[in-house]
């Protein structure tokens, strides 16, 4: 027998679902017209590097099919470089190259190719194969990141990136996604990544799923998600609110990565943020959502819808999510 | 948000209102009944004469049907532009007269009936007269005479003289004589039979009409051999010898003459097509008696020409279809992959039935999925790539067609119902969600495909469904509100129950 929750105990909850979110959220919120910038990387770049929000250093781009042979010839110079679809979704088509082997290049999970390979994938990206809708589509090659070693023990061959909701300016929810090996480097929790819930208030760790199941240690790195605590955590907030007024979208998904060097920088943006950040900050969002929205209207600044967010989301201050289900018995 | 909340609501129940209340009125007031009860099939019988024109003037004559055997016939409408046209007696038989001075292109005209066949009354009585021998060859005359000396040594009387010469006469090695008279006869092998019946001293004669086939574009007419016995008249197929007035043989001519007669134009043409709808008896009852005072009936889907109708008891079921998919993706949160083709597959489904339809669907799919793998390796551009896909998909169908029909196994040609485009961008998809994510979303997406095709065709094929459909496709509009109420559902989906199960009973 399947076990089902209750759909009055998941309104009680305030869990967000897949309709109210399309309804009421992104239809409501996001107008089309701004999705543009949104879904494709290269304008969310420019937009970004106008009001200096950091993101990883272009390489290039590759608009035409007969650009891919001299650009591949470029990257023999590269030691690591990462190849994504301009118009991706999803976290689709991104190649990661995290070193060198002669003339080859490694991936993160050790297999080594050939520059025929980059030239397929190159070619795949540009046909559409990634991309929404199947519209042909650029490629672009970007600097791999430095993780700092904080983050990278948490993840396993992927990118640990840091989602950030936002809505109408004032984060709501945050996770990290790791990946595992049985997500295959890729950080989509419904494939087997494991989801931290962060504390807006502190940065720290809420909590920790992987497939719908808490757990306290990275399965592959065995790195504890109880002592995590990510740095420059106000810098973060700035970055992911800095954002919304950027795109002009009212609920937001961020995706943000601590670099060694150069502290956060924005990865990407996403006007449909899925749901499953619930689940890894046991809790529901709709509460939250209420609450930013009279943040926003009461808050002048950015500086003071972060303030306000980090004091009324603090996890000190919540009921948690148990509590508040026993408590409906 | 609230504004266009009330609006949508109340477009909603506008919409809801006027179609539930027009349904309404067209049960009560016109009687039709809204469950699909005692019923009759209502024959639509459109016939088409196309020729080209010669020089001079033109007269076409059509002999309309006699309607015997206990066929009503409910209404009539010719469709005759730009010609003179009348209807005359001739000979006791009316006749549909059409004339114009010239013409330059080739015209079709038309004559449309409506009949359903009230009871199961065998043909009346017709003045027996046998034909006099026909004139022949020598030899011919002496095959004749031998054949049906044969036959008469053989029979016990006209009846079964005239089944055993069907039999004779359609069998694969048929004797010496009864081949020879077939190979040197320059008519069909009807008039062959007619004349050896003449021969053995038995009247009888053809009797023209139409084997009644729903759907059917292109049918004509085709013919009864009808025998006297002595005390009755008797009718056999002139192919499979067997006897009796068929029960889809609507009987258009009978005894000799033409039934088209085209003067001053050349490869006319006589061609019909067919569509049968259940009517409720009550109706049809009430159709005959005043055919003129059902307006509303003639601003319906009946009053169009007989293909369209055809075409539309398809079309009017794809809102049912896709109102499956909007509840079983915003409802219950199936995952599919492409958001419509659930439904162009449930059409075909409908064509070919559901487990042959589920046989044919994944043979293709998968057959399709292995080659396309192979063409991944290719490293071709993405539109050559699914044009590549197409053409296997097509040459699969092809390949499954005459390998079933070798087999035996008609069912299986009806795999030209599926659409090959749909199909090919469903193997296309489904190797790259098979590249991305791995075969478990493919069995995820492919089988909630499956699922809601399967549900959407059990649907569908539901006979007050399509009664409904077709009869009130004013339903359609409260349908079209229903949607629109199910756009602005912000609930729970039933996955999600399933998804968020874990957050409660955790710590």
């Amino acid at each position: 027998m399947i076990s089902l929750i209750s759909p009055g105990t998941l309104r009680k909850l305030g869990i967000l679902g897949m309709n109210r979110r399309n309804v009421g959220f992104i239809g409501h919120y996001n107008s089309r017209k701004n999705f543009r910038l949104v879904d494709n990387k290269l304008f969310t770049k420019t937009a970004a590097l106008d009001r200096g929000i950091p993101t990883p250093d272009l390489y290039g781009v590759i608009d035409y099919q007969f650009q891919i042979k001299r650009m591949v010839q470029e990257l023999q110079d590269r030691e690591t470089f990462v190849i994504k679809p301009v118009q991706g979704s999803g976290g689709k088509g991104i190649l990661v190259i995290v070193g060198r082997d002669g003339k080859d290049f490694v991936k993160p999970s050790g297999v080594v190719v050939g520059a025929d390979a980059l030239h397929r994938h190159a070619s795949n990206i540009l046909a559409g194969l990634h991309s929404l809708g199947g519209r042909n589509d650029q490629a672009m090659i970007e600097a791999l990141l430095d993780f700092d070693p904080m983050m990278a023990q948490y993840s396993h061959e992927g990118v640990p990136d840091i989602r950030v909701i936002v809505f109408r300016g004032v984060p709501v929810m945050a996770m990290i996604r790791c990946a595992t090996h049985a997500s295959d480097g890729k950080a989509n929790l419904h494939q087997g990544a494991v989801g931290v819930g962060i504390d807006i208030g502190s940065g720290a760790s809420v909590a920790a799923v992987q497939n719908g199941r808490l757990v306290a240690r990275h399965p592959d790195t065995g790195a504890s998600f109880e002592a995590l605590k990510l740095p420059q955590w106000q810098k973060i907030l700035e970055l992911a609110s800095g954002c919304a007024e950027m795109c002009g979208l009212g609920y937001l998904g961020a995706d943000i990565v601590l670099d060694r060097q150069h502290g956060p920088m924005l990865l990407e943006l996403n006007a449909r943020p899925g749901l499953s950040i619930q689940v890894a900050n046991q809790e529901g969002l709709i509460n939250r959502l209420q609450i930013a929205n009279d943040i926003a209207d009461t808050a002048a600044s950015d500086a003071e819808r972060i303030a306000m967010a980090r004091e009324r989301f603090s996890v000190a201050n919540m009921v948690p999510l148990a509590e508040q289900a026993a408590a409906l018995g | 948000m609230i504004n266009t909340r009330i609006q949508i609501g109340l477009v909603a129940t506008l919409l809801i209102i006027f179609g539930l209340g027009l349904t309404l009125y067209k049960a009560t007031r016109l009687s039709l009944p809204l469950l699909p009860g005692e019923s009759r099939e209502v024959w639509t019988i459109e016939s088409k004469v196309s020729f080209k024109p010669a020089s001079g003037p033109m007269e076409v004559e059509l002999k309309l049907p006699q309607a015997l055997g206990g066929w009503v016939t409910l209404d009539e409408h010719f469709a005759s532009s730009g010609f003179g046209f009348s209807v005359e007696e001739d000979g006791g038989r009316p006749t549909a007269r059409w004339t114009r001075q010239a013409l330059d292109h080739p015209t079709t005209l038309y004559y449309k009936i409506q009949a359903y066949r009230a009871n199961g009354d065998s043909l009346p009585d017709y003045p027996a007269k046998a034909d006099n021998p026909p004139r022949l060859e020598e030899d011919q005359l002496t095959a004749m005479e031998r054949l049906v000396e044969v036959l008469k040594e053989k029979s016990t009387g006209p009846e079964s003289l005239t089944q055993l010469m069907i039999k004779q006469l359609n069998r694969d090695d048929p004797d010496p004589d009864a081949a020879f008279l077939m190979d040197s006869y320059s008519g069909t092998s009807e008039s062959l039979m007619l004349d050896v019946l003449a021969f053995s001293d038995i009247p009888a004669h053809r009797v023209r009409g139409i084997q009644l086939q729903d759907g059917r574009r292109r049918q004509h007419l085709s013919s009864l051999l009808e025998v006297y016995d002595g005390d009755h008249w008797l009718l056999f197929n002139p192919d499979s010898g067997e006897a009796g007035l068929p029960d889809d043989f609507f009987v258009w001519q009978r005894g000799p003459g033409a039934v088209l007669r085209v003067v001053g134009g050349r490869d006319s043409r006589l061609e019909f097509a067919l569509v049968n709808n259940r009517l409720p008896a009550k109706t049809v009852v009430s159709m005959e008696q005043q055919s003129e005072n059902f307006a509303l009936l003639d601003f319906s889907i009946y009053a169009l020409p007989v293909e369209q109708q055809g075409i539309f008891k398809g079309l009017l079921l794809i809102p049912v279809a896709a109102f499956v998919v909007v509840i079983l993706r915003l409802l219950v949160g199936i995952k599919t992959s492409g958001t419509f083709m659930p439904v162009l597959i449930a059409l075909a489904f409908l064509q070919t039935t559901l487990w042959v339809g589920l046989a044919i669907f994944l043979v293709i799919v998968s057959v399709g999925l292995w080659i396309r793998s192979w063409l991944s390796h290719l490293n071709l551009l993405l539109v050559a790539r699914v044009s590549a896909v197409v053409i296997v998909v097509i040459l699969l169908m092809a390949a499954m067609a005459v390998i079933s029909y070798k087999l035996g196994l008609d069912r299986a040609l009806t795999v030209t119902f599926f659409p090959i485009i749909i199909l090919a961008w469903t193997v296309e998809r489904m190797s790259i969600l098979w590249e991305e994510e791995g075969g478990h979303e493919v069995l995820i997406q492919g089988g909630g495909s499956l699922i809601v095709a399967v549900l959407a065709y059990l649907v569908m094929s539901i006979p007050v469904v399509e009664h409904l459909t077709f009869n009130f496709p004013e339903l359609l509009i409260s349908l079209l509100g229903v949607v629109l109420l199910l756009g602005k559902y912000t609930g729970y989906r039933l996955s999600e129950l399933y998804r968020f199960r874990e957050m409660v009973k955790q710590q």
